[in-house]
C-alpha cells in the first residue's frame, strides 16, 4: 500500500483525511480522484447507488484495498499501519462473523485480535453487549440469532477495541424497519458520545437523520459534499416541486408546461415554485387550457432530488 | 421445462462457471487411473525385484552355484556384500550378522545365510535323509517375499544342482534297494557321468527349468524383525492409513479459510492487528494440533485393541507424530491457499492426497510396487512418514534414527508452510 506522505503534520491530525485516492479494478475505475477530510466527532454519509465506490473507499481507508495513487491518513498515521488500524473500527457490509461462536465469544475474539487482554476486554465485551442490546443473548451461538441481532453484533464487534473513528459500511443492509429503528439509535448513542463516524448508504432517508455532512458519491467520485440543508439549497432555489401528470400527451400540454417554466416527460409536467399560491396559479391554467389533469403531487427536495439533479438519474438506478 | 430438468440446468450452469471445478471433475478419474494403472502394470518401470543378501559361510561348489543361481533370478536383486561408496570402495562381504542388521535395520526384506558343511548335503528328499539348512532371515512385515525366496530356492535345486540331486538320488535309492548290482552300478554311473559332461557346458549350466518341486533344500526361516510382536503388521497398517486421514484432516482444518474469506470475517480480522502470516500460523497450529491428536487417538486405539507397542515407543511416537503433524498441516494450508472455493479444495484435495497416498504406501506397501514408483513414493509425505512410523514400531530403533525422516517432514513443512504464505498474498489487499 501506499504510504501517506503529508509535508507538514497538522499538530491535531484530523481523524481522516483522503487525499487524490484512486483505484482500479481491471478497467474499471472505482475511485476516481477522491479527496475527502473528516473532523472529529462528526458524522459523515456517504450516499450513494450500488456500485458507486463507497465500499471501496472505506475499503481503502481500512487498509483492505491498496490505492493506485493518493493518500490516507488517520490520525496522521497512513491506511494499513499499526496506529490507523488501532484508531479504526471497521463494521463491514457482510456478517463478518464466527457463526459457531457466541456472541460474547466473538467480541472477546475481535478484542483479543486487537490486543485486549484480561480485564480491559471483559470491560470492552460487556460494554458493546450493552450497547448492541444483546446482554441476554451474549451465550448464544450467533447462528441462533436473528437477522438483526447478527447485524448489531457485527457492529459491536467492529467497536471492542474502541475505536476513535468508526467506518460503517451499510450496516443496515437486509434488516426489517424496527431493527432498522434499534440500530439508528445505537449510531445517535454513538455521535452523542463525540465519535467520528463515516456511514455509507443508499438510503437517503438514514443519511438525512444520522450524518451531520453528506458526501454523494457516483461512479467512483465525490459529487457533492455538504450539509443536507445546503446540498439542497446549491441544487434548487425554490423551495417545493409540483408534479402534474395528465392523462394525455398534447401538444397544448407541452405548451402550457414551457409557458410556465415547467419540464415535461410523457404526460408528466414538473415544476419549481416557492409559494402556494403559484400552485392554483398553475391548476387554473391548467383547466383553462383544457388539460385532464390525472394526480398531482406537491414535494420538498430532499437527497434523492439532489441527486435526481446532479446525475440524471434515481438514487435507486 | 419439468422442474427435475430445471434443477439439473441449475446445477450444470453451476458446475461450468467453477472452470477449475469442471477440470478436476474430469481430470480425477483420469488421473486415478493413470497412478493405479502404473502401480498394478509397472508401466513405464522395471519388474519389482527383491533385493536379497546371500551370505556364502560354506564356499563349496555347491554353494557358489546356488548363489550362481539365485544371481541369474530376473525376480531377485542378490548382493552378498554392501555397495562400494567413496569412503570404502571395496567393504568386505556381508557377515551373518551383518546380513541380520540389515534386515533389522529394513535395507532387505530377506538374508540367506549359506551355513559351512551345506555342500556335503546341500538337498534332501526327505526328513529321514541329513541335509544342512539354509538360513532365511526375513522382516515378517512383508509377508511376500520370504516365501518368494523360499520357491526360488527350490527352484534353484531343480536347475542349478541336477548332478548334486541325480547322485544323491540314486544314493538314496541303491541304500533303500540293498545295493545296485553291477551292472545296474555301470549303468548310472554312466547316467551322472553324461550329466555331468551336459552341465559343465555354460550354455546349459543356467537353462531354466519348468519342472517344479519343493522342500529339497532345507530352509529354515527365522523372522529378525517383528518375530516377538502380538500384533504383527498393525503399527505400519496405524501408520500408514493414519497419515492418509491426517491429510484430509488437515485439508479440511485449512478449508476453514476459505470460509473465512468469503463470510468476509477473514478480511474484518486482516484489518485488525492481525498480519497474514500470523493468521496462517494459527490456523496451521490448529490443524498440527487437532492431526496429532488425532494420530494419537488411532494409536491408543490400536495399543488398547490390538496391541500395538505404545508405551514402549512414546518418545519415537512423539517424534514422529508431530513432524508428520507439521507437514501435513502445511501442505493443507498449501491446499487452501491454491483454492478459491470450498468446491475446489475438496476436489483438489481429494486428487493430490489419493495419489500421494496410493503412491507413498498408504493404501498398499511401497514395495510391491514398481522400482519407479517406490522412488516416486519418496516424494509423498506418506512415504516419509510409514518409513518413521516403520522405524519405531516395526524395527525398534532409537529416536536419533528417525533424523532422516524428521528433516525431510519438518523441511516439507516449513517449504510448503512459506509457499502457501506466498500465494495467501492474494488476501493481503485488493
Amino acid at each position: 500500500m501506499a504510504a501517506a506522505v503529508f509535508p507538514v503534520p497538522p499538530p491535531h491530525p484530523a481523524p481522516l483525511l483522503v487525499s487524490g485516492l484512486v483505484k482500479h479494478f481491471g478497467s474499471v475505475k472505482a475511485v476516481d480522484n477522491i479527496s475527502l477530510e473528516l473532523h472529529s466527532g462528526e458524522c459523515l454519509g456517504l450516499l450513494g447507488p450500488n456500485g458507486a465506490g463507497k465500499s471501496t473507499l472505506i475499503r481503502a481507508i481500512v487498509g483492505r484495498v491498496a490505492p493506485d495513487a493518493g493518500a490516507i491518513s488517520i490520525f496522521g498515521a497512513p491506511a494499513g499501519s499499526p496506529a490507523a488500524c488501532a484508531a479504526i473500527g471497521w463494521i463491514p457490509q457482510e456478517l463478518a462473523l464466527y457463526p459457531r461462536l457466541t456472541a460474547a465469544e466473538n467480541l472477546r475474539a475481535f478484542g483479543r485480535y486487537s490486543g485486549l487482554t484480561g480485564k480491559p476486554l471483559s470491560d470492552a465485551v460487556a460494554w458493546c453487549l450493552n450497547w448492541s442490546a444483546l446482554e441476554d443473548r451474549a451465550d448464544a451461538l450467533v447462528r441462533t440469532l436473528s437477522g438483526g441481532m447478527k447485524r448489531r453484533l457485527n457492529m459491536a464487534a467492529g467497536l471492542i477495541h474502541q475505536p476513535r473513528l468508526v467506518l460503517m459500511d451499510e450496516p443496515t443492509v437486509g434488516v426489517d424497519p424496527q431493527s432498522r429503528n434499534r440500530i439508528f439509535e445505537m449510531i445517535e448513542a454513538l455521535r452523542d458520545r463525540g465519535m467520528t463516524i463515516i456511514y455509507t448508504t443508499h438510503y437517503m432517508e438514514e443519511a438525512e437523520r444520522l450524518a451531520d455532512r453528506i458526501a454523494i458519491v457516483d461512479h467512483g467520485r465525490i459529487i457533492a459534499l455538504d450539509t443536507h440543508q445546503a446540498l439542497i439549497q446549491n441544487c434548487f432555489t425554490a423551495s417545493a416541486q409540483v408534479i402534474a401528470r395528465f392523462r394525455d400527451s398534447s401538444p397544448a400540454l407541452s405548451v402550457w408546461a414551457s409557458t410556465h417554466g415547467g419540464s415535461l416527460k410523457d404526460s408528466t409536467a414538473e415544476f419549481a415554485i416557492d409559494h402556494p399560491t403559484d400552485l392554483a396559479r398553475l391548476l387554473d391554467s391548467a383547466a383553462a387550457a383544457g388539460l385532464d389533469l390525472e394526480d398531482l403531487a406537491l414535494r420538498r427536495p430532499n437527497l434523492e432530488s439532489v441527486f435526481l439533479h446532479l446525475t440524471g438519474r434515481e438514487l435507486r438506478d | 421445462m419439468p422442474q427435475f430438468l430445471n434443477i439439473a440446468r441449475i446445477a450444470l450452469i453451476g458446475l461450468r462457471r467453477d472452470r477449475f471445478a469442471l477440470a478436476l471433475s474430469f481430470l480425477l478419474p483420469i488421473i486415478f487411473f493413470a497412478v493405479f494403472a502404473m502401480i498394478y502394470s509397472g508401466h513405464g518401470s522395471t519388474t519389482p525385484k527383491i533385493s536379497i543378501i546371500v551370505v556364502d559361510q560354506d564356499h563349496s561348489q555347491a554353494s557358489a552355484q546356488l548363489l550362481h543361481s539365485l544371481q541369474n533370478e530376473d525376480s531377485l536383486k542378490v548382493a552378498t556384500g554392501p555397495e562400494p561408496t567413496k569412503e570404502n570402495p571395496t567393504p568386505p562381504d556381508y557377515t551373518a550378522a551383518s546380513a541380520e542388521a540389515a534386515v533389522k535395520a529394513g535395507d532387505v526384506p530377506v538374508a540367506l545365510i549359506i551355513p559351512s558343511g551345506y555342500g556335503l548335503h546341500p538337498i534332501s528328499f526327505g526328513p529321514a535323509q541329513p541335509a544342512t539348512q539354509i538360513e532365511l532371515l526375513n522382516d515378517s512385515s512383508d509377508i511376500i517375499a520370504p516365501q518368494m525366496v523360499n520357491g526360488l530356492l527350490q527352484k534353484a535345486a531343480m536347475t542349478s544342482m541336477p548332478t548334486t540331486m541325480a547322485q544323491q538320488g540314486m544314493d538314496l535309492t541303491g541304500r533303500n534297494i540293498g545295493g545296485f548290482t553291477p551292472e545296474q552300478q555301470k549303468r548310472v554311473d554312466a547316467q551322472m557321468a553324461a550329466m555331468r559332461k551336459y552341465m559343465a557346458d555354460p550354455a546349459n549350466a543356467n537353462r531354466p527349468s519348468s519342472s517344479g518341486g519343493g522342500g529339497m533344500i532345507q530352509v529354515h526361516s527365522r523372522a529378525v524383525v517383528g518375530e516377538n510382536k502380538p500384533n504383527p503388521r498393525i503399527a505400519v497398517y496405524a501408520a500408514a492409513f493414519g497419515v492418509m486421514f491426517l491429510l484430509w484432516t488437515a485439508s479440511g482444518a485449512a478449508g476453514s479459510l476459505l470460509d473465512e474469506a468469503e463470510s468476509g470475517t477473514l478480511d474484518r480480522v486482516l484489518a485488525s492487528r492481525v498480519s497474514m502470516g500470523t493468521l496462517l500460523a494459527g490456523k496451521m497450529t490448529f490443524a498440527i494440533l487437532l492431526a496429532f491428536t488425532q494420530l494419537t487417538a488411532m494409536f491408543v486405539f490400536g495399543w488398547l485393541v490390538y496391541r500395538v507397542d505404545l508405551p514402549h515407543h512414546i518418545p519415537g511416537f512423539v517424534v514422529m507424530g508431530l513432524s508428520t503433524a507439521f507437514a501435513v498441516a502445511a501442505f493443507g494450508m498449501l491446499l487452501a491457499s491454491i483454492c478459491r472455493s470450498r468446491a475446489q479444495l475438496g476436489a483438489l484435495s481429494t486428487i493430490v492426497i489419493m495419489s500421494m497416498s496410493a503412491i507413498g504406501g498408504s493404501m498398499f506397501p511401497r514395495y510391491f510396487m514398481p522400482k519407479a514408483m517406490q522412488t516416486a513414493g519418496l516424494f509423498t509425505i506418506n512415504g516419509w512418514a510409514i518409513d518413521g512410523f516403520t522405524k519405531v514400531f516395526w524395527r525398534d530403533m532409537p529416536v536419533s534414527a528417525l533424523w532422516p525422516q524428521v528433516t525431510v517432514l519438518v523441511s516439507t513443512g516449513v517449504v510448503l508452510f512459506l509457499i502457501a504464505r506466498q500465494i495467501a498474498r492474494r488476501w493481503d489487499y485488493a
